[in-house]
Parts: structure tokens; C-alpha cells; sequence
């Protein structure tokens, strides 16, 4: 079949710049046969619907091509014929991990669209509730890294036993253990109560001790350290060039944080690190995540302790119904797994005109394969499970 | 047998059951799911797993990776239409006897993703679906209630007559056609086998 392509964009051009160009895949020796191995869409440890065609040599991988779309469902064009308003749930399904981060990055779009403030207890629990999400976003990534290194259940098991505790929170406070769909333009959508408050501090007060114990477990581990050290190594100037971002891009040593470089929300007023990486290997990436965490903790009591008197919610903001001036606007936040942004173009509607999601899962799955060459195939589920993606997000 | 002598019978050391009922009570209690996951869901279906929920409790916690080994397939998630294929390429790869459980919205009906063009309005276009659950995602309690009412139904199933299931009638077969990617949609659409039109009423 003749397959015709589009003028002025010739499909052989697109995989010739420079630096991206990869050898054609033959065996080193000239003898013998590559191994082509397809991994998914139904693997035990591809987070979902993932497809990975591997070539290997022996156990070598030589070649490796990312197959997405095995979730694609339509979020970026639904958006373009619902309201503003009407596409705060599906944001909740991006990133299925960490809805309200989620919210927190749309509703930061659209308020800087439409020039909308946010009242101080409302950016108190925002807060809050982002780094409680980082938090059981970190624990259940690390889980399943392990899980994936063979560790069948036991550390996923304590992730999401303090997970559980965390989405308890979340559930009396918006009435969904995952789908939050919380946050609204100026504000968010019910007051916490004292009560939430006192609940809220007792689980901060006793994730240091889970963390704790997470890396009694793990950190010092025999087989962790010969099977995650010096594996998967993200040097720090390919990952600036390819725009990771995240606790990916900070194990590599950059010092890249959004919530210190963008002071979005109130993140000026909290003390807190950033924690970075020597190597740019997988147990850096494991140790950044377990530090953020130890960070994130801090960030809650900070949080939990200040948090003022007053409404939640802007009493002129508008919620449904309005119309933005036209305009273009770029709304990002530090989420979990990365940068998360909201591209928004209105053209004076009551529907965005472009919707775009720049998802941080699958900007760091662009260097999987850079991360793979020349690693054991065993390796390639580890470095894989490391970049940390949800399929939801990945593909949209 | 009635059941005041079967109590008589087992005060004094003598069990007494049917291939049935034993044969049922065996196939019931022991379900492995498919290790699977397709969406939100699936991040409810492993804390179902986990030690709150504690899907053991049912015989159930042995999630296989292989569908060769599985009884039971979970559609958790949404199920487009490039991987639609590839999920009825796995459920005909089970060994019989197999069920399905469609875990919610999009599962059932596409949910919110419904007016997507990528997007399956409902796997039981393609396979039978045993039991349904509603839910965006549904909580892992109600993970549980299907999968109880996933016993019921193989606990009442009989072994023999015209409504026997599937896997001990040998005309039966627990194959279905694997939809491929058309021009413009899935080929084809629908499984009129079980995915019949609706009866027309007038």
C-alpha cells in the first residue's frame, strides 16, 4: 500500500535531527539474530496499558521503541465542547494518583485567565492537600518499583496502608476516595471542618514514622542497592534537553523545583528543601522520592499549624457560566510526578478553544529509551517502573 | 436429601453432598483473577487486594499473570478501541471455565469518555460480562459485592441440562471473534452473539 505523506513534512526528515538518530538495529558481531521482544500492552508491570517493542541481543536491549495509545481517551478534544467547569472532573482522571493536583493545575489556568484571586484558607488547603497527595503518590511509586524488582506485595502493602489513611481524608472532606474533583475557580468547594483539621494532624504526625520504617526496610537493602545502583543512569544535560522535570530530573542533580521557582500558590512562606541526586541512577530516584516525602511532611505541619480563619471560596468569583476575554495562558504547578501544566487559548467562549495538558508522565517516558540501551531486558521493567508514569496521563 | 436429615447424618460423622454442589463450592472458592489493570480502576482493584479490603478473605488474592492460569477477568478501566482487540485476544486465552467482571462506568458504557471517538461504549459488545458494577471508580467494597455475587452465580450454576455453562457443553464455545481496526471504526462494531438488538415492543 502506497502511503502518502504530508507536503513539507517528510517522515524520514523527522528522525534525522541531529543528536536523536539512532543506528540501525544489527547484531554487533555481523552474525547471528536480534531477539524482538513486545512487551504489553498486558504486562504485569507496564502501570497499565503500555507497549514496549524491545530488540534484544542476548539479554542486551539494542533497541527500544515506546508503542502509547492503549488509553488514549479523548480528554484534550472533550474539552474543547464542555465548559470550563464541566472538564474539572476529567482532570481528576489524568493523573489517577493525584487528583487534586490535578485540580490544583487547572483551577490555577483558568484563575489566570479570567485574573481570578484565591482566598488565604484556600490556598492553606490546597497546599495541604497536594502534599498529601505527593506523599501517597511517592509511597505507592516506590511499592511498585519494588513490586516490579520482585518483591511481590510486601512494600506496596505498607504504601497503601498509610494510602488508605491519606484517601480516608480525602474522601470526608470532597466524598470521593480518588476522584476528588475538589478545587473550583477561586477557591475550593467545601470548608474543612476543625474536626478534618485535628484528622489531618494526627496522619502527618504519623507518616514520619511510616517513612521510617519504609526505609528500615528498603534503603539499606542488599538486593535493592546490586539492582538499582549504577542502573538506568539519566545524565543531568539530557535530561534538561528533553525536559523532565520532577523528582526524575532532580535525582540527575538538577535543581529544578516548580514550587521554588514559580512561587505559585503560598510556597514562599514554607521552609522546606529540595532534595537532589548524585548519580541520576534508579536509587536515586528511589532516595529523592522518600526525601520529598520527608519534605512534604514538613510542608503539612507547617501547614496544619497556620492555616487561618475564613472563607474558602471568592464571593464574586464566578464559577459556571462565564466567559473569558480571549487570551492565551500557561498554568503550571510541581506535580507529583513532574511538571504539570494547562495550556488554555480562549477566544471569548464558554469553552476553551485549545485545551492542552503538558502531562509530566509523558515527557520523562521520552528518555526510556536512551535510559534501556545497552541494560538487561530484567532491567528495562526496573528503569521503567522508576520514571514513575500513569498510563491516564501518558496517554490521555 | 432433606436438609433435617442431612444435619441428622452430619451429627454423627457422615457428610453427605452432591457432585454439584461440592463441584461448585471447589470452583467458587478458589478464583484467581488476571493480573490486568486498564485504567483508574485498577488502582481500586489492588487496594481491593491490599490489607484493608483483603480480597484473600474470598480465595481470590492469587492475581495471575498469565491468562492461561486466571478464572476471572476484571475490566477495570476504560477499554478503547486500539486496545479492545488485545482484550478479547486475552479473555479467549483464558482456560474455561471463565468470567468476567466489568468494573466501572467506562467498562459498562464508555462512562464520561463515552462521546470519545477512541473510546468502547461497553466491553459486552465483545464478551459475555457476568457481573456489572457501577461506580467512577467504584469503591473497593463494591469490588467485594461483585465478586460475592460473582459466587452466587457459579454457586447456582447445575452441572447438567440445557443450562449448563458453557465449559461442559461441548457444542458451546468460549472463543469470540477478535474485532480488528477498520477505516473508520472497530470490525465490527459489535457482537450480535452477545450484543443482540433489542426486542422491538409494539
Amino acid at each position: 500500500m502506497k502511503t502518502e505523506t504530508t507536503p513539507g513534512y517528510a517522515v524520514e526528515q523527522a528522525t534525522q535531527v541531529e543528536g536523536w538518530n539512532r543506528p540501525p538495529v544489527v547484531h554487533p558481531d555481523g552474525e547471528g539474530e536480534l531477539l524482538e521482544v513486545s512487551m504489553g500492552p498486558h504486562h504485569p508491570s507496564t502501570h497499565g496499558v503500555f507497549r514496549m517493542d524491545v530488540a534484544l541481543d542476548g539479554e542486551r536491549v539494542v533497541k527500544l521503541k515506546p508503542v502509547f495509545g492503549y488509553l488514549h481517551r479523548n480528554h484534550e478534544q472533550i474539552a474543547e465542547s464542555a465548559s470550563y467547569l464541566a472538564m474539572m472532573p476529567y482532570t481528576d482522571r489524568l493523573d489517577y494518583f493525584c487528583s487534586l493536583s490535578n485540580n490544583w493545575a487547572y483551577a490555577l489556568a483558568v484563575e489566570k485567565l479570567v485574573g481570578q484571586a484565591v482566598p488565604e484558607r484556600a490556598e492553606y488547603i490546597r497546599v495541604i492537600l497536594a502534599e498529601f497527595t505527593r506523599v501517597q503518590n511517592h509511597a505507592s511509586a516506590i511499592g511498585f518499583l519494588i513490586q516490579e524488582m520482585g518483591a511481590s506485595g510486601t512494600p506496596l502493602m505498607y504504601a497503601f496502608r498509610e494510602r488508605e489513611k491519606i484517601l480516608d481524608l480525602f474522601e470526608s472532606l470532597t466524598g470521593s476516595r480518588m476522584m476528588c474533583n475538589y478545587m473550583r475557580f477561586g477557591g475550593c468547594r467545601v470548608d474543612v471542618t476543625a474536626a478534618w483539621l485535628e484528622a489531618a494532624r494526627k496522619v502527618a504526625a504519623g507518616l514520619p514514622q511510616f517513612v521510617d520504617e519504609f526505609e528500615a526496610l528498603l534503603t539499606g537493602n542488599e538486593i535493592l542497592m546490586a539492582r538499582c545502583q549504577g542502573v538506568g543512569v539519566l545524565k543531568p544535560e539530557l535530561a534538561v534537553n528533553a525536559g523532565i522535570t520532577g523528582p526524575m530530573l532532580r535525582a540527575s542533580g538538577v535543581n529544578y523545583d516548580i514550587r521554588k521557582v514559580d512561587h505559585y500558590g503560598i510556597y514562599d512562606r514554607f521552609k522546606f528543601r529540595v532534595p537532589l541526586g548524585d548519580h541520576g541512577d534508579i536509587y536515586d530516584r528511589y532516595m529523592v522520592r522518600v526525601l520529598e516525602m520527608r519534605e512534604s511532611i514538613g510542608i503539612l505541619n507547617q501547614a496544619l499549624k497556620e492555616i487561618p480563619a475564613g472563607p474558602v471560596m471568592d464571593p464574586k468569583a464566578k464559577i459556571r457560566g462565564f466567559k473569558p476575554k480571549p487570551g492565551e495562558v500557561y498554568g503550571r504547578i510541581e506535580a507529583p510526578k513532574g511538571e504539570l501544566g494547562f495550556y488554555l487559548i480562549s477566544t471569548g467562549g464558554a469553552e476553551p478553544y485549545r485545551y492542552r495538558v503538558r502531562p509530566p508522565s509523558l515527557i520523562n517516558l521520552t528518555v526510556l529509551e536512551d535510559l534501556c540501551l545497552g541494560q538487561n531486558v530484567a532491567d528495562v521493567i526496573l528503569i521503567f517502573g522508576s520514571v514513575d508514569i500513569v498510563l491516564g496521563e501518558v496517554d490521555r | 436429601m432433606e436438609n433435617e436429615l442431612k444435619i441428622e447424618l452430619g451429627k454423627q460423622g457422615v457428610f453427605v453432598t452432591t457432585i454439584e454442589e461440592l463441584y461448585n463450592w471447589g470452583r467458587k472458592s478458589s478464583v484467581w483473577p488476571m493480573q490486568f489493570g486498564l485504567a483508574c480502576c485498577a488502582i481500586e482493584m489492588i487496594a481491593t487486594t491490599m490489607a484493608r479490603y483483603d480480597m484473600a478473605r474470598f480465595g481470590a488474592e492469587v492475581f495471575r499473570p498469565s491468562p492461561r492460569q486466571a478464572d476471572l477477568m476484571i475490566i477495570s478501566g476504560t477499554v478503547t478501541k486500539k486496545m479492545a482487540p488485545q482484550v478479547v485476544r486475552l479473555y479467549n486465552q483464558m482456560a474455561e471455565p471463565k468470567y468476567v467482571i466489568a468494573m466501572g462506568a467506562c467498562a459498562i458504557s464508555g462512562g464520561p469518555f463515552k462521546q470519545g471517538y477512541n473510546v468502547l461504549k461497553g466491553i459486552d459488545r465483545y464478551i459475555p460480562v457476568d457481573v456489572h458494577i457501577p461506580g467512577c471508580p467504584p469503591r473497593p467494597e463494591a469490588l467485594l459485592q461483585a465478586f460475592m455475587t460473582l459466587q452466587k452465580k457459579i454457586e447456582a450454576q447445575s452441572l447438567t441440562g440445557e443450562d449448563r455453562p458453557r465449559h461442559l457443553n461441548a457444542e458451546a464455545s468460549g472463543e469470540f471473534p477478535v474485532p480488528e481496526q477498520g477505516e473508520h471504526d472497530l470490525e465490527p462494531p459489535v457482537n450480535r452473539l452477545v450484543w443482540p438488538l433489542p426486542a422491538q415492543v409494539k
